[in-house]
């Protein structure tokens, strides 16, 4: 089932002064195709909850349409509408059993004690629950509850599930591991979901595609590898990991990439953001990881410079790095220390890297 | 402006989708203006716009005359010291029993809690039979026969013991809250005992103590059966006197001018207490009740407290064992011996009243409770326009002294359509809408605590709001109702200020009917009437509870603190 949004924009007025408004979300337009997951990120406050909300019915957008297999959904009721969310405080309903949560569904649209009992005892077995059938809420565990959430989110099989920051009470290793489960049952049952999060690791394990969100704006729609490695602006560039800057002046635009004069050096890129021509500033973007590092005389390098801080961190060690052209310590990693060796503070190295790894973004 | 009525009417479109909502809402606005505004409007109406136009004449008359000057003074002076002299005394046995390891706290406890559970004239009964013209210490033991209890000091004293206890209960939340580390912290800076409690105890406790002060005078000026009792003709106070020119001089304007005046101060405080008081009130709770390391007094300090709270506690035993042996001599004062004819007496004779009052609040406080719950729902988790006006005027009772609400409902409810004077109605509305204070409070704290997003998950669900109040939001807020339950069970049983108005001959109340015992000088009838009375809420209390925690295990074993 697909979901649609049209221009939806919510404006919330404080409640002491209703001339004080706030706008959560501004203009957000979005396709989600059936079966697709979709993940919201941003940062607290981009109104990416608000949206889920919206969608969930448990907010009116102030413009706009919501749109699920095609059908305006603006005026059905929460109640009433085909979507079922899992809540951040997962909301156990803590005066019922667990199979009493998970078959609640079941029972508001009136089926049978014992159908209920079935398909109860069906999802509990496929969610791993099978052993808790009778237990209290203030019984289980963080992770166990949160199967609970979603076991009583999904077996009204519905059109759309929604995800409202899921994993955040968890501890690290479960969050991990919840993720991953999440990701196969969301597929096992190929129902269309959206998953809200501030987590971009999180993002990245469960989504088919991300909209990056800030200050209630869309920054950008696509995969993890586009969101990632092909950012549309700085915005999402910067909270996506981490990523290096470095300033570049456009020598010539052509189809199959822009050249750059970076410190003298020319490089051709074949992806960019935006529109450009010649002289235009630029900035090139660049992960970390995607730099390679030398010795000064080694090869060739566009830039050089001082290591200030290396970090052993075991499979990787990351490098800041001091170089007279740019501003700010670049970033570089290396993996697999144990075999390739590792650079020490104060050693002066040469810096590279190949094209197809660089983005540009204008300046 | 334009904006705020399209959000009032785009809430009102959302409303009527849900016709059951929308219907419930305007009903229980109209109950209100009805049941709660219209009685003290009627009051207002009747004093200021006596034939239609206004005019101060009553008002006037009312002014000028120096005994109701008098009254009003007095009735005053009293809420000052009752809530002084109660909140100090509260305060000092909330402190013992939160900051030191004195023996016998639960005893205290229990002892300072007795009084919020009896008729809140127990007191002066109890100080008519000590220290009155037959009374057993003055009379008895020191053979004085001209000794006045009557006036100030006796009405002063048995203020104190009836009203004491509800700063006791106010001011052990504060101080439980108020956690031990930072007393531990200031001490450890290196502050002495007595700095500690003046620089972080005491100032953390201050929006509590004034807190409690502003109710203890709302219900010192409220009171009405000490005063009737103790109070005397020299010494006037409001309440009694808008109840005399009601029922002894039959001027129902110049009452209702009265219960006006009384009206006032009342109000203000109410007004006061919620929206300053209450704003100032800190919150250190961490959830977690931090152990105690209980080290603020020092040993002389401890033994010191732990006497003033023997002393007051044996007061107030005092006051029982008067009361129970009141009830079993034949002639209090002049023979002493053992009897069961008051108890026949309030079998036999008296037991309609015995038996109205429990059919009155058996019935008002369950639909009172509900009512309640009902309210602190659509308050705490309803948009609608109106919502303040409903959260405002549902916990305007409180404020409002029983003697107006009583006026109130005599002025409002004496022609028809709404002829109600006599009935049972009358009274069951009185008590139904005097007693959603309490059910209100305790659901709007519980939802307060209650995630939304367990109500929302119901509706995500498919539960339509009917379902989900029901199957969810009721089920987690049975606890306060209970607890709210038995609370206004007892206010029921005991009340008295608004209906004594109420009553008829074929609805009497047992409040009622020991008053008119002790008027009478039937003081053996009135303290068997009492210890009935007691015995009632008791035995109610542990049959409520009881079941609760037979029905609900672990979650009603620690919601009832009474």
């Amino acid at each position: 089932m697909s979901v649609t949004l049209k221009n939806i924009s919510k404006v919330f007025k404080d409640p002491e002064n209703v001339s004080r408004e706030f706008t959560a979300v501004k203009g957000v337009n979005l396709e989600i195709h059936d079966g697709e997951m979709v993940t919201f990120l941003g940062p607290s406050g981009c109104g990416k909850t608000t949206t889920l909300r919206i969608i969930s019915g448990f907010e009116q957008p102030t413009t706009g349409e919501v749109l699920i297999s095609d059908q305006r959904v603006n005026d059905i009721p929460p109640n009433k509408r085909d979507t079922s969310m899992v809540f951040q405080s997962y909301a156990i309903f803590p005066h019922l059993s667990v199979a009493q949560n998970i078959g609640f569904g079941l029972e508001l649209k009136g089926a049978k004690t014992k159908e209920i009992k079935k398909e109860v005892e069906k999802i509990m077995t496929v969610m791993g629950l099978s052993n808790l059938y009778s237990r209290r809420p203030d019984q289980l565990s963080g992770g166990q509850q949160q199967r609970v959430a979603l076991a009583r989110a999904i077996i009204n099989k519905p059109k759309v599930l929604l995800f409202d920051e899921p994993l955040s009470n968890l501890d690290a290793k479960l969050r991990d591991q919840m993720r991953i489960e999440i990701r196969r049952i969301q597929q096992t049952f190929g129902i269309t979901s959206i998953y809200v999060t501030h987590d971009q690791d999180e993002a990245m394990t469960v989504s088919d595609r991300i909209m990056v969100m800030n200050e209630g704006e869309v920054m950008q729609i696509g995969t993890p590898f586009e969101i990632y490695s092909r950012p549309a602006n700085n915005f999402v560039a910067d909270f996506i990991g981490r990523v290096n800057f470095i300033p570049a002046k456009v020598l010539e635009v052509k189809p199959e990439g822009i050249t750059i004069d970076c410190f003298g050096h020319r490089k051709t890129i074949p992806s960019w953001s935006g529109d450009f021509s010649k002289n235009d500033p630029v900035k090139i973007v660049i992960r970390p990881e995607s730099l390679i590092l030398h010795a000064v005389d080694a090869g060739e390098s566009f830039i050089s410079g001082t290591i200030q801080r290396s970090v052993y961190l075991g499979p990787t060690v990351e490098y800041e790095i001091k170089a007279k052209e740019v501003s700010n310590p670049v970033l570089a990693v290396t993996y697999n220390p144990v075999e390739e060796g590792f650079y020490k503070d104060g050693e002066e190295l040469g810096i590279d890297f190949n094209p197809p790894a660089a983005h540009i973004l204008p300046d | 402006m334009g904006k705020n009525m399209k959000e009032k009417i785009q809430q009102l479109r959302m409303l009527t989708r849900d016709p059951l909502l929308f219907s419930l809402i305007i009903i229980i606005l109209i109950s209100l203006v009805l049941f709660i505004l219209y009685p003290l409007a009627k009051v207002i109406i009747v004093s200021v716009f006596p034939k239609g136009a206004f005019t101060l004449e009553i008002m006037g008359k009312v002014i000028s005359s120096w005994h109701l000057r008098r009254a009003f003074f007095n009735s005053l002076m009293m809420g000052v010291l009752t809530a002084t002299f109660g909140s100090l005394i509260g305060f000092i046995f909330a402190f013992t029993i939160t900051r030191t390891d004195i023996p016998l706290k639960k005893f205290f406890n229990l002892i300072a809690i007795v009084p919020i559970i009896s008729p809140p004239f127990i007191g002066a009964l109890a100080i008519i039979m000590l220290f009155g013209n037959n009374g057993f210490i003055t009379s008895t033991l020191l053979g004085l026969n001209n000794f006045k209890i009557y006036g100030i000091r006796g009405l002063l004293f048995a203020q104190i013991v009836t009203f004491f206890p509800v700063a006791y209960i106010t001011l052990k939340g504060v101080l439980e809250s108020i956690s031990p580390t930072l007393e531990d912290a200031a001490m450890d800076l290196g502050g002495s005992r007595f700095k500690v409690f003046r620089r972080v105890t005491l100032p953390l406790a201050v929006p509590g103590l004034a807190s409690a002060m502003l109710v203890l005078f709302i219900e010192t000026l409220a009171d009405f059966g000490n005063p009737l009792i103790l109070a005397g003709s020299r010494f006037p106070i409001l309440s009694v006197q808008a109840y005399l020119e009601i029922t002894g001089m039959y001027n129902l304007p110049k009452g209702a001018a009265l219960a006006f005046i009384l009206l006032i101060p009342s109000i203000t405080a109410f007004f006061l207490q919620k929206y300053w008081v209450a704003k100032k009130q800190y919150v250190t709770i961490t959830g977690k009740p931090t152990i105690s390391t209980i080290k603020l007094v020092s040993p002389v300090v401890k033994w010191i407290l732990f006497g003033t709270v023997l002393f007051f506690a044996l007061i107030i035993i005092m006051i029982y064992a008067t009361i129970i042996w009141g009830a079993f001599v034949n002639i209090w004062g002049s023979d002493n011996t053992l009897t069961l004819r008051h108890f026949m007496y309030v079998f036999g004779v008296g037991f309609e009243a015995v038996k109205d009052t429990i059919v009155i609040a058996g019935i008002a406080t369950p639909i009172s409770g509900l009512l309640g719950m009902v309210i602190a729902f659509l308050v705490v988790r309803k948009k609608f326009p109106g919502k303040n006006f409903m959260e405002v005027s549902s916990l305007l009772s409180f404020a409002v002294p029983g003697t107006v609400v009583g006026i109130g409902y005599i002025l409002a409810f004496n022609q028809h359509p709404l002829l109600l004077t006599g009935t049972l109605a009358i009274l069951l509305l009185n008590f139904i809408f005097r007693y959603i204070p309490v059910g209100i409070q305790s659901g709007i704290a519980v939802l307060r605590q209650v995630d939304p997003s367990i109500e929302e998950a119901a509706v995500d669900l498919g539960a339509d709001s009917r379902r989900t109040f029901r199957k969810i939001t009721l089920p987690l807020m049975i606890p306060a109702f209970f607890s709210g339950l038995i609370y206004s069970f007892v206010r029921a049983m005991t009340a008295i200020s608004a209906a004594i108005f109420l009553v008829s001959s074929n609805w009497n109340l047992m409040t009622v009917q020991i008053m008119s015992q002790v008027n009478s000088g039937r003081l053996g009838a009135a303290a068997s009437f009492s210890l009935v009375l007691v015995l009632i809420i008791l035995f109610a209390i542990v049959i409520i509870r009881s079941l609760i925690s037979y029905r609900y295990g672990k979650l009603g074993g620690t919601m009832l603190k009474i």
